[in-house]
């Protein structure tokens, strides 16, 4: 174990591993967000956030990003925020309607909606993974092969972005990081206010406690359960957008394992709670972090992983306990 | 459907099996027939014949957990890839050891992971040990990714082959068959030898496949009809009245696990030998689905049902391996569309069958006593 | 005066701040009846499931056959000798109605998967003990034409009878009845006194929680009652007609639940 890299370099993997966290946390507002409210976990959650970066992506390679600078930039990726978002809102909507709400209406086993959860991320997943073979069909690939080729491996948009980085004594900060910590910081603030305060965000929390006493109050369920799913898929959105600023690169099955993580920092903060979700974030993105910098890179998941593992042994309601429809949330 | 059913139940009892041993007798003979429409043209009939077996055997295994026990298990490759990996260290990167004494080692092995696994987590929430068990299954498989031990990328070659019958020659030759254009021969150049375990003939394979599998179709329901099966199943119904009926659930949930693994080293041990070769990318986490998805298709807790679902999800792509790249897409599609249409699967587990012939029973047993029985289902 | 099966020594059970059982004591003697009675939200199920060990008393005793069982496993419990029914219903739907009984005499078995694997004597031996058991107490209830139904596919009233008779499968010596008349007609109540009667004279000590005075009142050798989780009153069907605090208690509710 290199505890003498882990030490000197502390400032850095802290900054990085809080960064990681952040996105995690915001993917991770999905899994908990659903899960209050329907107790399902939203397996294809993971594609929601993976159809944002590719959103992102095209939008950059569309408007010209790679020879932008300025202003024009900044409009691009404002242009690249909303199209993430747009996108992931998108595709959340379409899940809810497609693959859980028969389920819900038939009142069926929560296995078998994870199963339909399963099935629906392979979907998602492979569709993005042969989007050129089913261009091919309409005879499309020629045109759009800028989008739609390299369909199996990575998508870069590399070098679009020359964030600069800060030095600090001795410690560099990259201002991308910094960028991602307080954004990701400030929309979940701001949705933990949403939630608690306005009465879209009270019906949720009712729901959530008590659907059959919340709809004989007037709060339409479907409605909810659609405004959960979007509220989920907006900052799956903000995720990619973060997410694509800070790797630059994209992949069809890259939502897989973001997927587990941020699923992991829900269960880690405690599922169904807002800032359990956020608290979970950091604290895994910085574990993982300090873990890799101990035991190695390649040992990055695997830390994870146990993580997990041991948070649901000794603690199996999380850090903060499970709740959406209580005080905390 | 249930027709059929029926009649085959009423049939007499040597006449039944008598029909199942003339299927078990076409089974075995399948590869060397090759049927036209059915066999894989391009890929080798025997080797997909094995694989199918594999899917079967992994089935039935997973079925106990998902199944039976009730327990979603989304990272069942991880107990294969354990099985195949003892397998293969034991036979060819730290030790030689012959195969017949490497295989009750992986399993045993295998078996002790599932019970390391399952005892501090199965206490957790069902749809979190879904979540946990995923992890597991990826933790097994970067292990493997990353530990010289095991020759992290590269794999492990050279794993030991099953011992021949009657050394390298084989005791006798069965020939194939051949299809022509309206026409049956019987081709004497196309030949397997009994019983040779070799690098091109896979028939062999498949039949020790094929015999493992109806072995564990009889434990299987050995087992099912006794106190283990039915502890399983009330665990599943309503874990809380389970125990308060004196069923100690934790108990069989563990024991469900254990089995489980015990089936999944075994199949992964099995196709480590055939394999030869092993490395971390037969192991992925879209096999745990896909063998999520031979068991959730076919309807999860029945034994036959689960068979059908392994028989098409390992055969289906090998057959039509034009579309394979879509493979996991229709998956996807089909676990979706069978959530949402028929949730519990093509063959659900059916007792209505056995229930109309005991009530024939009690009715000859007690002729005349009663007659309001009402209507029956 | 009998032996006592059952002991229940100032037991107290608090959720956060809410008391539902308060200083409770009461003990039932081996082959009576009790009744267990009180309005809603009395801590009557909440008794049950201290003492069947869903819920660990915050503070009190609980023995059984003079050996306490605070803190023991549910399943330990049950094959110690206590066994219940469900307010709601709680059948295993998809098992058949033998098999749930079965489930019920496998609590005073030992077949592991060995056994079953190879089929030893001890697993023929004990199929055909809970077999012959089981179908015996389908018999009793007067379900065993329904032996191979699902339990799903039964009659309300079956699967009351079911519950009861995979409940006494377990070989208990107390067997406690949550609410047994839930949903009953005053006929089909006539005949669950009878049923409740003869499963006392098989030998088995009743507790009996259960809304409807007048079947308590008939059944019953002597009777408890809770009110906002203590005891207010015990003693005999008669004793309990005339006392002033349950009649209090019971004031207008009786009424509402005759139906």
């Amino acid at each position: 174990m290199n505890f003498e890299f882990l030490f000197s370099n502390l400032p850095q993997l802290t900054i990085g591993g809080l960064a990681f966290g952040a996105i995690y946390a915001l993917i991770a507002l999905g899994y908990t967000m659903v899960y209050g409210v329907l107790q399902l976990i939203n397996f294809a959650h993971s594609e929601v956030f993976m159809y944002g970066t590719f959103a992102m992506l095209w939008t950059v390679m569309a408007l010209g990003g790679a020879d932008a600078g300025g202003i024009k930039l900044v409009a691009i990726l404002i242009a690249a925020l909303f199209s993430a978002m747009a996108m992931s809102a998108i595709i959340a909507l379409l899940l809810e309607r497609v693959a859980y709400r028969p389920l819900i209406k038939k009142d069926a086993p929560r296995l078998i909606a994870l199963i339909s959860a399963i099935g629906a991320s392979f979907v998602l997943a492979e569709l993005m993974g042969l989007r050129d073979r089913i261009a091919g069909w309409f005879g499309l690939d020629d045109n759009l092969s800028e989008y739609v080729g390299k369909a199996r491996i990575n998508n870069s948009m590399a070098g679009v972005l020359d964030a600069p980085r800060w030095k600090i004594g001795n410690v560099t900060i990259s201002s991308i990081d910094v960028l991602v910590i307080v954004a990701a910081v400030g929309m979940m603030i701001l949705l933990d206010q949403f939630v608690r305060r306005s009465r879209l965000g009270k019906g949720i929390r009712a729901t959530s406690q008590d659907p059959e006493t919340a709809a004989l109050m007037g709060v339409n369920p479907t409605r909810t359960i659609q405004l959960t799913f979007l509220i989920g898929g907006l900052m799956a959105g903000i995720a990619a957008f973060l997410y694509m600023l800070k790797i630059e690169t994209t992949k069809f099955d890259v939502g897989f394992l973001l997927g587990v993580k941020a699923f992991t920092a829900a269960v880690l903060g405690g599922i169904g709670n807002l800032r359990g979700a956020l608290l979970g974030g950091l604290v895994l993105g910085v574990a993982e972090t300090w873990g890799s910098a101990l035991f190695g890179t390649e040992w990055r998941h695997v830390v994870a992983f146990v993580l997990l593992v041991v948070i649901l042994l000794f603690r199996p309601t999380g850090l903060l306990g499970e709740s959406l429809g209580k005080a905390r949330a | 459907m249930s027709k059929i059913k029926q009649r085959f139940v009423a049939l007499p009892k040597p006449v039944k099996i008598l029909l199942w041993v003339l299927l078990a007798l076409f089974a075995y003979a399948l590869p060397l027939l090759e049927p036209p429409i059915i066999s894989t043209p391009g890929v080798d009939f025997g080797g997909v014949l094995f694989v199918v077996t594999m899917y079967c055997l992994v089935a039935i295994g997973l079925n106990i957990v998902v199944g039976y026990a009730g327990l979603l298990d989304l990272g069942y490759v991880g107990f294969y890839a354990i099985g195949a990996y003892t397998a293969a260290v034991l036979t060819s990167f730290h030790a030689h050891w012959p195969l017949l004494l490497a295989i009750p080692v992986a399993v045993v092995v295998t078996t002790i992971s599932g019970v390391l696994l399952g005892a501090p987590t199965l206490r957790v929430r069902g749809d979190y040990l879904a979540i946990v068990t995923l992890g597991f299954g990826e933790i097994i498989r970067l292990v493997a990714v990353n530990s010289e031990w095991l020759n992290q990328r590269k794999g492990i070659s050279d794993i030991a082959r099953p011992p021949s019958i009657g050394g390298q020659e084989g005791l006798f030759e069965i020939p194939h068959l051949f299809w022509g254009d309206g026409t049956v021969l019987v081709d004497t150049k196309d030949t397997t030898q009994f019983l040779v375990f070799g690098v091109l003939d896979q028939i062999p394979y498949y039949w020790l496949g094929l015999t493992v599998v109806i072995v564990m179709l009889f434990a299987d329901r050995l087992i099912k009809n006794s106190r283990v099966g039915r502890a399983w199943e009330a665990t599943r119904e309503d874990e809380d009245a389970a125990e308060l009926m004196g069923v100690p659930t934790f108990k069989f949930k563990l024991l469900a696990f254990a089995t489980g693994a015990f089936v999944g080293g075994l199949a992964g041990s099995l196709y480590a030998s055939r394999q030869n070769f092993i490395n971390p990318d037969s192991f992925l986490l879209l096999y745990s689905i896909l063998f999520l998805a031979a068991v959730v298709v076919g309807g999860q807790g029945n034994r036959w049902g689960v068979l059908v679902g392994a028989i098409l999800v390992a055969y289906l792509p090998q057959r039509f391996r034009e579309f394979d790249d879509f493979r996991v897409l229709a998956f996807g599609l089909a676990l979706v569309l069978l959530a949402t249409l028929r949730p519990e699967g093509l063959f659900p587990p059916r007792r209505t069958v056995r229930a109309k012939h005991l009530e024939q029973e009690l009715e000859e047993l007690e002729e005349g006593a009663g007659g309001e029985e009402s209507a029956r289902v | 005066m009998s032996e006592a099966i059952l002991e229940v020594q100032n037991l107290t059970l608090k959720f956060g701040g809410l008391t539902a059982l308060d200083d409770v004591t009461f003990r039932i003697d081996e082959g009576e009846i009790l009744g267990l009675i009180g309005p809603n939200g009395a801590g009557k199920t909440t008794c049950f499931n201290a003492v069947t060990g869903v819920y660990r008393p915050t503070s009190g005793g609980i023995a059984f056959q003079g050996r306490s069982i605070v803190g023991l496993k549910k399943h330990k419990i049950t094959q110690q000798g206590i066994a219940r029914t469900f307010q709601n219903i709680r059948l295993f739907p998809t098992m058949t109605a033998l098999e749930n009984v079965l489930v019920g005499t496998d609590a005073q078995h030992t077949t592991g998967m060995i056994s079953a694997l190879f089929r030893l004597p001890k697993h023929r031996r004990e199929e055909q003990d809970g077999h012959e058991r089981a179908m015996d107490l389908l018999r009793f209830m007067g379900i065993h034409r329904k032996a191979d139904e699902l339990a799903a596919n039964l009659s309300y009233g079956d699967q009351r009878r079911l519950e009861i008779a995979r409940a006494m499968a377990t070989n208990p010596k107390l067997i406690c009845l949550d609410e047994p008349a839930a949903g009953f007609n005053p006929a089909e109540k006539v005949e669950l006194m009878n049923l409740i009667r003869r499963v006392r004279d098989r030998g088995f000590t009743v507790l009996l929680i259960e809304h409807d005075m007048k079947l308590v009142m008939g059944v019953t050798d002597r009777i408890v009652v809770l009110e906002f989780g203590r005891k207010i009153a015990e003693g005999t069907p008669a004793e309990i007609r005339d006392n002033p605090a349950v009649i209090a208690a019971y004031l207008g509710v009786d009424e509402e639940d005759a139906s």
